[in-house]
């Protein structure tokens, strides 16, 4: 058997319990369990963005991260997969949720696999997954899979929910299979755009004969 | 090992007597608080650069010559200089000025800076940022180093036989430190030059400057100017003494708690754990800033925040106190103990010369008879190496 793929789930979900983070932990549950049927196995780290609320918005303001913030950046930076799951609030992704992925790095998710899942209090928000997370996830250069994973009320008792479920786990499972995302990050890092000290901390490479390093050494501007 | 103050120049509301001072306090304040820096057996003054209010320090070579007139032993410095949005030829200029004024007790740092719209204020972009300084010290490094340049770059109009003036004092430009937090290009610029390296060192986790200066001290190495223990290092810090730690933390939390930029954000107790601030006892501040040493290695220059976020000048001066009878002289024992001897002193204009000339006597420049041009390619002053013989 193959190492672990590792899946780090992100809720966003307040209540305890939250049917937001029931839903993404019946995500991780059914990606294990299919990988489980096909002689794989995954490890499951659950980020709950309630308990990082106020190092997520000092991040946002002063630039500073604390210590379940880096936790929080190390496990996505290690991750095989994410689902990300949100309630919806005013016709968007909770605020909780975009702020947190706004203060990664941009470089942190490059082409690993997320599932994006949500819950609403009626299903006039249900576009809101489709149009507004892919995009984040978009920017991110993080690969969306072709399900994602809308519940208002009444999906809770409704059985083709579970067959959304699965058709999302196993889409997630191929892509981490596949290992698409070890393979853009070992062939193509560099071509995407990094900071020193980015990606969570761990890019630190130095392109040595770049235009601005030829600059800094008494060279002229290109 | 150099210890000094340095302040951005807020003009900041007094959280707890509700007073904001008039530009004009301000001023006064910020030039009682230099000279106390001296009083109490400190080494350096540094002052920000600003172009917009709450702050006033928009001109800092007329402010700290004004200092240096009235001190006789303290080092005039800037933290930062913008060499972005100066013009590099004025600021060769004005430093070799101030230089002289000073008798050769000025540095100054080079930064960025961290306001956006200062760029098209001075006619820049900020998106051509890095390059802008990268290429405005190359300029600037020049203009003090040879007597006539001819120059031409990407971001100011060329010069064709230009020459600085005054030359800089004995023929020995100011010694310069380039500031950064994260940016590779500026270290390896310290390095080339064999400058010094700055890490403010106030906002961030203290890993993301040991990547970069480890990045500086390897390539100061790599361009010959000494070993990585000999690269020239300075960092920043910031504090707030009392004799006992509880009356620190109760007196300094207002002032934290309403602070430009880290203000309204985390709880001093998470600040102090993940930045260098310490609020506390003479010997918790001691301890907290050896703790740098094991970070980064020895290290050259300490400069304190101790004046912003609405201190009043009495407190103010009180902590220079506290820091130069009780702190400091403690600091500067125990680091000398644990020095390496490798490692060197930051510089200074008489170490600059002595290097430069040995016991010989050094450069004074005289200009010859104005001869209505400037241009002709030789050097204007007398002891100009014709290659006529």
């Amino acid at each position: 058997m193959d190492k672990p793929f590792k899946l780090a789930v992100v809720s966003a979900g307040t209540s305890d319990p939250s049917s937001t983070r029931l839903l993404a932990d019946r995500l991780a549950q059914r990606v294990g369990a299919l990988a489980g049927q096909r002689d794989g196995s995954v490890t499951v780290e659950v980020i709950d963005l309630r308990q990082l609320a106020t190092e997520i918005t000092t991040a946002l303001i002063s630039q500073l991260t604390g210590p379940k913030l880096q936790q929080a950046v190390t496990v996505l930076g290690e991750a095989d997969g994410l689902i990300v799951s949100t309630p919806v609030y005013k016709a968007g992704p909770s605020g909780l949720l975009t702020s947190f992925f706004q203060v990664l790095d941009n470089d942190l998710l490059i082409a690993k696999p997320v599932i994006v899942a949500a819950t609403a209090g009626t299903a006039r928000h249900a576009l809101v997954l489709d149009e507004q997370l892919r995009s984040l996830f978009a920017y991110m250069r993080a690969l969306t899979v072709p399900t994602s994973v809308f519940t208002a009320p009444e999906d809770w008792n409704d059985p083709s929910l579970g067959r959304r479920l699965d058709r999302a786990a196993i889409e997630l499972l191929l892509l981490m299979e596949s290992g698409f995302a070890t393979k853009v990050r070992d062939e193509s890092w560099q071509s995407y755009q990094h900071e020193f000290g980015s990606a969570g901390g761990t890019e630190v490479s130095i392109d040595l004969n770049s235009d601005l390093m030829r600059l800094a050494a008494g060279g002229s501007a290109a | 090992m150099q210890f000094g103050v340095f302040s951005v120049s807020d003009i900041t509301r007094d959280p707890v007597s509700g007073y904001t001072p008039s530009e004009a306090e301000r001023i006064d304040a910020i030039v009682r608080i230099a000279k106390k820096t001296e009083e109490v057996g400190l080494d350096v003054f540094a002052i920000g650069e600003h172009h917009n209010p709450p702050f006033f320090s928009s001109s800092p070579t007329t402010l700290l010559s004004y200092i240096a007139a009235n001190t006789s032993r303290l080092i005039v410095s800037t933290a930062t200089t913008l060499i972005t949005t100066n013009d590099p030829v004025r600021l060769a200029e004005e430093y070799a000025m101030l230089q002289h004024l000073s008798k050769g007790r000025v540095d100054l740092m080079l930064g960025r800076g961290n306001t956006a719209p200062v760029y098209p204020w001075f006619g820049q972009d900020i998106r051509e940022g890095l390059p802008l300084a990268l290429e405005n010290y190359n300029l600037l490094h020049r203009l003090w180093r040879e007597d006539v340049v001819d120059w031409e770059g990407k971001y100011r109009t060329a010069l064709q036989g230009f020459t600085s003036t005054p030359r800089p004092l004995d023929g020995v430009p100011p010694f310069v430190w380039h500031g950064s937090i994260r940016t590779p290009e500026i270290a390896e610029q310290a390095a080339f030059y064999g400058n010094g390296f700055f890490a403010n060192n106030i906002f961030w986790p203290k890993e993301h400057y040991m990547r970069l200066i480890d990045f500086y001290r390897k390539r100061f190495a790599h361009y010959g100017h000494g070993t990585p223990k000999q690269a020239i290092v300075g960092l920043g810090g910031q504090a707030y003494i009392a004799p006992k730690s509880q009356d620190a933390i109760r007196e300094f939390r207002p002032y934290f708690n309403e602070a430009p930029v880290y203000g309204h954000g985390p709880s001093m107790e998470d600040f102090m754990k993940m930045t260098p601030l310490s609020v506390g006892s003479p010997q918790e501040v001691i301890d907290k800033t050896l703790t740098f040493r094991e970070s980064f290695g020895d290290y050259q220059r300490q400069l304190f925040l101790m004046d912003h976020a609405g201190l009043p000048l009495k407190t103010v001066l009180n902590q220079l106190d506290l820091l130069g009878e009780l702190v400091v002289p403690v600091l500067r024992k125990e680091l000398a103990a644990l020095r390496d001897p490798e490692v060197s002193d930051a510089p200074t204009h008489a170490s600059l010369v002595k290097a430069a000339y040995g016991e010989a006597e050094p450069r004074q420049a005289r200009p010859n008879a104005n001869r209505g041009d400037n241009l002709a390619g030789s050097s204007p002053y007398q002891d100009a190496i014709t290659g006529e013989g």
